[in-house]
């Protein structure tokens, strides 16, 4: 069963234009998104969210046909890049952020968040203001506000680019294990090899607007079907050395 | 490169910054000076022309003077109100909306700050020399209210503070985030949700800014105020007042009266601090 399913996406953001995407996600699958930069990665994320208009095509979420609707009816937990919580909050009002929208009452939303906060060891952080944590702790408390909406899929804009090397790790282990957990779908959006290689069961590649191949990393590797994916997954030489005839 | 030049290197840095720092501590010093020395002249000239503190009081509770600092407050207070309510969605706008004209509408909007006070008083006789203008006029008549009292006054205050208060109302949605408002909306937000747990309490500080600005602005309007409801007795604000206390010779009512715009602006300050501490709202 097909948690997400995307057909014929055209969208356009300026000059630039994402060109006829069809994709689909499993339930309880890791799909990792790759390209360089300005391949339009972002722009497929925020328009599965419903943040950007699109043209033509189709969005499917849990067979639901949710092209037309607004975000908040796409049951989306939406990491996007740089991590942005809310800094006027708590931690833990972050965290209830989703319940409360929904309108719980303060013993609901402690009761509902409990599990997720646990998952992810946040009790020592929910009194603490958002401004003081760490790169890996701010992760970790979008994760679980994400989470907390009980979202149908996840969709991670580079959810780890921003921090050092040794936290990138152990923040993709994390992401890998919770996912497993909550058997969530997810899409994640990253330009790093080694993280998507880490974390995915499928990767996606995009160049310049468009997807160019969907496969299993070992499968880009031996059957690679456009030189640009044999470039972000080996570095330069060996996609030079694809192309020549 | 030594290890001695490279120190001689961050001495003459370090030399430079102390003096980049010193001349704008200098600069700040001096202005602060100058507003100290302003507001001390009135005080050094009452007490210069023994002007006691029974007098003082005397002065203070006179008719005239408290119908004017009665007036002065009500409808600052009103004009304050009607330029948050046009002022937040029109900042709004202009920050997170794109359409064609953008350009020239943000200018339009700027227009008030530049002109002359006096000519918006101009451009309101003008208008209300116009067919539709007139209009208007019959229709405030037959409601019983004239454009020669609080109304007029209000008109005045408002054309002349609500470009300020746009302008930091505009700056401070620029300066939050809109990934922040998508993130709501994906966490189950309207767009209205979005804007009033997110958006608005992020700019809360300069809407709280620009809203002191435009009361401050408010309260001391004096020129348009002169060209469109006259100084007649039912409409004397504080500025009008002091101008008209001026105009007689009496300059200690005059200061009494200035000292108190002085005093009603510095509490008006100390209570956006209180409301803001520790940050910075401009």
């Amino acid at each position: 069963m097909n948690m997400l399913r995307i057909e014929n996406l055209h969208v356009r953001a300026g000059e630039f234009t994402l060109a006829d995407i069809s994709l689909s996600v499993a339930r309880g699958e890791y799909l990792v998104i790759m390209g360089p930069t300005g391949s339009g990665k972002s722009l497929l994320i925020k328009s599965v969210c419903g943040l950007n208009e699109i043209e033509r095509g189709r969005i499917f979420i849990d067979g639901n046909d949710v092209t037309a609707l607004e975000p908040k009816f796409r049951r989306i937990g939406y990491l996007p890049q740089n991590t942005d919580l809310f800094p006027h909050l708590s931690v833990e009002r972050n965290i209830t952020f989703p319940l409360d929208v929904a309108g719980k009452s303060q013993r609901q939303t402690r009761a509902g968040i409990g599990p997720v906060v646990e998952m992810l060891g946040l009790s020592p952080l929910l009194n603490r203001s958002t401004v003081h944590l760490s790169g890996g702790e701010r992760q970790m408390v979008a994760l679980a506000r994400a989470l907390t909406a009980k979202p149908t899929l996840l969709l991670l804009d580079e959810p780890v680019s921003a921090l050092d090397e040794p936290t990138r790790a152990e923040t993709c282990a994390i992401l890998r294990r919770v996912q497993r957990q909550v058997g969530i779908a997810t899409v994640h959006v990253c330009h790093s090899r080694e993280e998507a290689r880490f974390v995915a069961d499928r990767i996606g590649i995009m160049s310049q607007g468009r997807l160019v191949q969907v496969a299993p990393f070992d499968e880009l590797a031996s059957s690679p079907a456009d030189p640009v994916v044999t470039r972000l997954l080996f570095g330069g030489a060996e996609a030079l050395a694809g192309q020549t005839p | 490169m030594s290890s001695t030049d490279t120190e001689r290197q961050l001495n003459v840095v370090g030399s430079k910054r102390s003096r980049l720092r010193f001349t704008a501590l200098a600069f700040l010093a001096t202005f602060v000076l100058i507003v100290a020395v302003l507001v001390a002249a009135d005080v050094a000239y009452l007490v210069h022309w023994k002007v006691s503190p029974a007098s003082l009081y005397r002065i203070l509770m006179s008719p005239e003077v408290l119908y004017a600092l009665r007036l002065s407050v009500i409808t600052s207070v009103i004009t304050l109100v009607l330029v948050m309510v046009c002022a937040v969605p029109v900042g709004y706008a202009l920050s997170r909306c794109r359409f064609p004209g953008h350009a020239l509408v943000n200018t339009v909007v700027d227009v008030p700050i530049v002109l002359p006070p006096v000519v918006i008083g101009l451009s309101l006789l003008a208008f209300f020399g116009t067919p539709v203008g007139g209009w208007i006029k019959i229709a405030l008549k037959s409601l019983n209210v004239s454009l020669i009292s609080g109304v007029g006054i209000v008109m005045c205050q408002f054309l002349v503070s609500v470009s300020y208060c746009i302008r930091a109302t505009k700056a401070s949605f620029d300066s939050v985030d809109r990934r922040l408002e998508h993130v709501a909306l994906s966490l189950g937000c309207s767009p209205w949700g979005a804007f009033r747990r997110v958006t608005l309490p992020l700019a809360r500080n300069g809407l709280i800014a620009g809203g002191v600005m435009a009361w401050a602005r408010a309260i001391g309007v004096f020129g348009p105020l002169m060209v469109f409801v006259g100084t007649g007795p039912r409409v004397q604000v504080m500025p009008t007042n002091m101008w008209l206390e001026l105009n007689v010779g009496n300059i200690e009512v005059a200061l009494v009266v200035a000292l108190v715009t002085m005093l009603l602006a510095g509490a008006a300050l100390l209570l956006v601090h209180r409301l803001a501490p520790g940050r910075t709202w401009t």
